[in-house]
């Protein structure tokens, strides 16, 4: 197994604001997004040779993509991979470069939600027949209670009494809200207090209404090519050093499962490791960007990614080590949390960040000398029928 | 020897206040309080929980070859129930089943024709169940004396806890109390009329009949039910029979379940049953186009009854609701849901072919690693095998609470909707929806059972399934759980 890692770089990049953009179509999404890459890798649409879209809900087929862009005649394809969907879009456009099938490729991922009118997003329901199926019957929980069901384990199983528990998870909402307020294409660009994430009336015990992403619009796109063309683009181009996925099957069905973490996650990051051949995460990496859908989650993240040992989060969190000036600056753009979570545009949205980073063009945000980034998504039906997606950055 | 041998009870938890009613109405309290079926239960689904306890007092793997539902409230008019209470227990297809519905002593007739059936020799053993959730038309008299309720008996020609000595049965068309084809409240004439015209006429000619047929006098009984629309009528017609009230008469559940419709003569005898000694006589009746009569005799299986999640049990354990949920789960109050989109798509094919992990709550065992698994898979989730599985029902097991959470996005006629990842005895997990509990009593380590509830209801489509409730023995667990804080 070769990998993908140095083969591919990221030459251009774009994201829209996040957010209930009441007056954007699916349509104007992609355009400012894709545009805003073409402006930044200096190319024009007739460069671009292949394109990927990744939406769940905002379009069935590769036109949603093609039509608004006015790719005429391009291959273009739709991917679909639940919250991994950006990342996967991604994916399977630096795949067909590294096998050298073209040069300029565009990867697109978005997302416009508010046109619902739900509270959350589509959970079970798009998921379709699976070996978890019991037809109809089967009960249509929602995506907090999934992540709540996790919490209320990891709580009692360290000893950590739920009062005390929610207030480390507070110190993480705490954490991206301060990011996302120093960022101006967040949903939510505002501070938030500790008593006040612990004051939010509750979604799904113990998780309050704070403890939860937003729902919102937004797009992001990116422009890869040959890891040995790159510079002809730009001076400052990012590498691909790892893309992996690691797709779960049903082991919450045994009774060995301890609800405490997500395998999916922790085989994403291995693999994701190996690639991009970090020994010690915590201390290569620079920043990352994670899957912090609840606060329950990123928790859960700092131990399955091999950040924190097991039990042991709530030091680090105590510790500030994932804050803007910590050890491991963790979601600097403010997450999941600020962004909300229009599924497809989610994982570009976070490479994004981490490109920018990496250039050193994250404004009040910046971390110092960047030199690896790392994404992360999960997605699916949590636990055991999830997919775990991860990307490694360097410059 | 025929008789009954083995019963069992399902008293929904939820309690409607008769005061809550009247006060709404500004009407007379008629006292007490009423077993109100929650807002994820039907006939059906008491039927199906009634006929579990009946089978786990009895003997689980006792060969029943007979299903009867007797109701007047089935969710289908047009689709058998009996055929759903028979799949839940997992019997075989050549098990003989049918509704009787349209009168309230259905359960009594499918006693008489059990009775033929082991007679005949069609059958050893057949299961009975009266259920009725009856709705009285708000501010009347009906809506407060109705309570929902099921009751289960199993008739078979070996070892009887009551052995029938004898049956007489009268047909008498009368029209007291009916509903015709769009009514969903109960209609009647004036009870003046009703009562002394018909369940008092119809009943002392034919006590009187069965009484003189087999030279019985009212004496020869310890106990005697005479299931009517009141108690005071009840008094009356034991009276004017030559029973003793104060000693004979079992006093029906009235104050606390109400009147249980097709479940009400089962409910009664459930009273005398639990009660019993060997060798008490009971005179046991019904009432309704008619009366069915049978002379009982308690013998010493009567210990069967003796658990600890018999009737009282059932009428201890209770959550009181208000009269607008009372009213919104009877769809008689249309409530906002939160927005949410719609559950996936119904399959009738799909339900069909995945019947058996349904209904039966079938899942697989691998013969290789011996992991259980729900719902069954082709391919083992613990080894990889495939194909190399024995059949395994979490039907009757109990089981604890691993983790748990509330939900308040998912829409609920009764908020937060709660989950709960259950640990079975022997094996084996599921995540479930948790039911009958408050949130507050929420626990790791909760012991908990499986009921048969409606999952989701469209108008298209019912979707009947397992959720799971604190287990009745575990009721300490139920306090000093966690509080939900808004």
């Amino acid at each position: 197994m070769k990998g993908i890692r140095d083969k591919v770089a990221i030459v251009g990049m774009g994201c829209t604001r996040f957010g209930e953009l009441w007056d954007k179509s699916v349509e104007d999404l992609i355009v400012e997004a894709a545009y805003e890459a073409y402006e930044d890798a200096s190319i024009e649409p007739k460069d671009i040779e292949a394109a990927w879209l990744g939406t769940v809900q905002s379009g069935l087929t590769a036109i949603s993509l093609s039509a608004p862009l006015k790719l005429q005649y391009l291959p273009v394809t739709r991917v679909e991979n639940m919250c991994c969907t950006g990342t996967e879009a991604l994916r399977a456009a630096a795949y067909a470069v590294a096998a050298g099938v073209y040069d300029v490729v565009l990867a697109v991922g978005v997302e416009k939600l508010k046109d619902t009118g739900w509270m959350g997003v589509q959970g079970s329901n798009i998921v379709g027949e699976t070996s978890l199926g019991v037809a109809g019957a089967k009960p249509d929980f929602s995506a907090p209670e999934m992540f709540a069901r996790l919490a209320v384990r990891y709580f009692s199983r360290y000893g950590i009494d739920i009062e005390e528990g929610k207030r480390y998870l507070a110190k993480i909402v705490v954490k991206n809200h301060h990011n996302g307020a120093l960022n101006q294409k967040a949903h939510y660009q505002k501070e938030v207090t500790e008593e006040q994430v612990l004051k939010s009336p509750i979604v799904a015990y113990p998780l309050g209404i704070l403890d939860s992403c937003g729902v919102s619009d937004g797009a992001s796109a990116a422009i890869l090519t040959r890891a040995d063309m790159a510079k002809k683009f730009r001076k400052d181009p990012i590498y691909i050093k790892a893309l992996a996925v690691s797709t779960g099957a049903h082991q919450e069905l045994r009774d060995d499962y301890d609800y405490t973490h997500l395998e999916e996650n922790v085989q994403a990051a291995q693999m994701a490791y190996k690639e991009a051949g970090i020994k010690d995460p915590r201390k290569e990496l620079s920043i990352a960007e994670v899957h912090d859908c609840f606060s329950i989650h990123e928790m859960l993240i700092y131990e399955d990614l091999g950040w924190s040992s097991r039990g042991q989060a709530k030091e680090d969190i105590e510790a500030g080590t994932f804050t803007l000036g910590g050890e491991l600056p963790v979601n600097t753009d403010g997450g999941l949390k600020c962004f909300g979570h229009p599924l497809g545009a989610s994982g570009l949205r976070m490479i994004y960040e981490v490109y920018k980073q990496l250039q050193e063009k994250a404004g009040a945000r910046q971390v110092k000398n960047p030199h690896l980034g790392m994404t992360h998504n999960l997605g699916g039906i949590v636990p055991g029928a999830c997919i775990g997606a991860c990307s490694i950055l360097g410059n | 020897m025929i008789g009954i041998t083995s019963m069992g009870v399902h008293i929904p938890i939820y309690r409607l206040n008769r005061e809550n009613i009247a006060r709404a109405w500004q009407t007379r309290s008629l006292g007490g309080e009423k077993a109100v079926a929650g807002y994820d239960e039907d006939s059906l689904t008491m039927a199906v929980n009634a006929a579990q306890h009946c089978v786990a007092r009895g003997n689980r793997y006792t060969a029943i070859q007979g299903t009867f539902f007797a109701s007047t409230t089935s969710p289908y008019k047009e689709k058998q129930a009996a055929t759903a209470i028979a799949a839940t227990l997992d019997l075989p297809s050549n098990t003989y089943t049918a509704d009787i519905t349209g009168s309230l002593r259905g359960a009594t007739m499918a006693m008489n024709l059990a009775t033929g059936m082991i007679k005949g020799g069609m059958a050893e053993n057949v299961i009975i169940v009266g259920s009725d959730c009856r709705l009285g038309m708000p501010q009347s008299d009906h809506e407060q004396r109705f309570g929902d309720a099921a009751v289960a008996v199993v008739m078979g020609n070996s070892d009887p806890i009551a052995e029938v000595k004898a049956s007489y049965s009268v047909y008498d068309e009368f029209i007291d109390q009916w509903r015709f084809e769009n009514d969903i409240f109960v209609r009647s004439w004036e009870e003046r009329f009703t009562i002394s015209e018909g369940y008092m006429r119809v009943l002392k000619r034919s006590v009187t009949e069965f009484l003189e047929k087999g030279g019985m006098k009212p004496e020869d009984f310890s106990k005697a039910i005479f299931p009517g629309p009141d108690y005071r009528s009840q008094i009356g017609l034991a009276k004017s029979l030559g029973f003793d009230p104060k000693t004979q008469l079992v006093q029906p559940l009235f104050s606390s379940v109400g009147h249980g419709g097709s479940a009400e003569p089962l409910l009664t005898l459930c009273v005398a049953l639990e009660q019993a000694n060997k060798g008490d006589r009971i005179l046991f009746t019904s009432y309704g186009d008619g009366s069915d009569l049978f002379v009982l005799e308690v013998t010493d299986n009567i210990e069967r009854l003796k658990d600890s999640q018999g009737l009282k049990a059932q009428l201890d354990r209770r959550l009181e609701i208000n009269y607008e949920k009372y009213l919104s789960w009877r769809n008689l109050l249309p409530i906002g849901l939160p927005r949410r989109p719609e559950p996936q798509m119904r399959s009738v094919p799909r339900r069909w072919r995945e019947q058996k992990r349904i209904l039966a709550l079938c899942g697989n065992k691998c013969r290789n690693c011996g992991t259980i698994q729900y719902p069954p898979q082709r391919v083992c989730v613990g080894c990889g095998k495939k194909d190399d599985f024995d059949d395994y029902s979490f039907i009757g097991r109990k089981g604890q609470v691993f983790t748990f959470a509330t939900d308040r996005l998912s829409p609920s006629k009764n908020p937060p909707t709660m989950s709960a990842v259950v640990e079975f005895e022997g094996g084996g997990r599921m995540i479930t929806e948790l039911t009958d509990c408050e949130p507050d009593a929420l626990k790791i380590g909760m012991p908990a059972e499986i009921t048969f509830r409606k999952m989701n209801q469209s108008t298209e489509m019912i979707d009947y399934f397992w959720k799971a409730r604190p287990l009745m023995d575990g009721l300490k667990y139920l306090e000093g759980g966690v509080h939900e804080r808004d």
